[in-house]
């Protein structure tokens, strides 16, 4: 039990585990499971400046709020009682790739080395973390939802649009971990 | 515009449910992994399986629980009828689809993970996160003049 709670889970434990979030918040309250528009509602709330995309009552959909800021305590709670007790164990393709570019720490959720606050200062930290945080909120509004509101709640609700957008993820993910990333590692 | 008070504790109260969904999705987020940099990257690389496996089976039991709310027309907890609002298809998905690909891969988090990262300590986060708050602004604002 001690075991279950502690160390990592796997993928048919995670998987059905997340996959239960769309009937969950269906049945809870008729909502339509989605996270990146919760980056849009922040927006609207805080700063709307009077851009039309923002004047909507972003009160209706507080829900979606609570459910984000659940998600930020739901990360605080396992990582100080159920932390897994072992760094990510990883591909050693992946390691040795890595190790080229400095990178060996595995403890942290980012790579510690060229994610940090210091680095923020750096052109290499800067695109890691500002410009691909600011790819992440425009292309997520952009495309209408993200690997939640796309790539589980569509695809679950079998809409067409949602595998297009998840496949645009895809090769997304693959142009940049393959193609630019090492560029972006050896600044 | 004279902001409207919220309604008393019963109209927060209401919401702790979804906080509570949150808080249960964020310990999977950390427990399966899916918030490491280090998995997404091995995702894209296909050097492993885990995540394929998890979003995949992820959608295989939302399909199944969608199939089964229609079928029985299972209603919400007050009563309602589940609404499902379908996708309208826009260039938006292929353009804003292969830029959030790109943020996705770079800082290893989708918008759910953003969260939970920041949950788990990782301060500089916050900065992902308030770039992603500042993109979404910035599409809001240029909304009209981008192909869609």
């Amino acid at each position: 039990m001690s075991e279950l709670l502690h160390g990592p889970w796997p993928w048919y434990i995670a998987g059905p585990l997340i996959g239960l979030t769309v009937p969950a918040l269906l049945i809870l309250g008729n909502k339509s499971f989605g996270i990146s528009s919760s980056l849009s509602h922040i927006c609207a709330a805080c700063f709307p400046a009077n851009v039309s995309f923002f004047k909507y009552d972003w009160k209706k959909e507080a829900w979606n709020l609570f459910f984000v800021l659940g998600i930020l305590i739901g990360g605080l709670l396992a990582a100080n009682f159920l932390s897994n007790p072992d760094p990510v164990s990883i591909n050693p393709k992946l390691a040795t790739e890595l190790s080229d570019y400095g990178i060996v720490n595995y403890s942290k959720v980012v790579p510690a080395e060229v994610v940090n606050w210091n680095s923020l200062f750096t052109l290499k930290g800067f695109i890691m973390i500002v410009l691909g945080g600011f790819l992440i909120g425009f292309g997520t509004r952009y495309a209408g939802g993200c690997t939640s509101g796309h790539s589980i709640m569509g695809l679950s609700t079998l809409q067409w649009p949602s595998l297009v957008a998840t496949c645009c993820f895809m090769i997304g993910g693959f142009i940049m971990a393959n193609l630019i990333l090492p560029l972006i590692l050896s600044l | 515009m004279s902001k409207q008070v919220a309604a008393g504790p019963a109209h927060w109260s209401s919401k702790i449910k979804f906080m509570i969904v949150g808080i249960l999705f964020g310990i999977v987020f950390v427990k399966a992994e899916i918030i490491s940099w280090f998995r997404i990257q091995e995702m894209f690389r296909l050097q492993s399986f885990h995540m394929y496996g998890i979003i995949g089976s992820a959608v295989v039991v939302g399909m199944i629980s969608v199939f089964l709310i229609k079928k029985f027309n299972i209603k919400t907890l007050n009563g309602e009828t589940i609404i499902f609002r379908d996708k309208i298809f826009s260039k938006g998905q292929i353009y804003g689809g292969l830029l959030f690909g790109l943020g996705w891969a770079v800082t290893g988090a989708c918008p759910g993970p953003l969260f939970a990262q920041i949950g788990t300590g990782a301060t500089v986060v916050i900065m992902t996160f308030l770039s992603a708050l500042a993109g979404t602004w910035v599409y809001g604002y240029f909304k009209e003049s981008l192909p869609h």
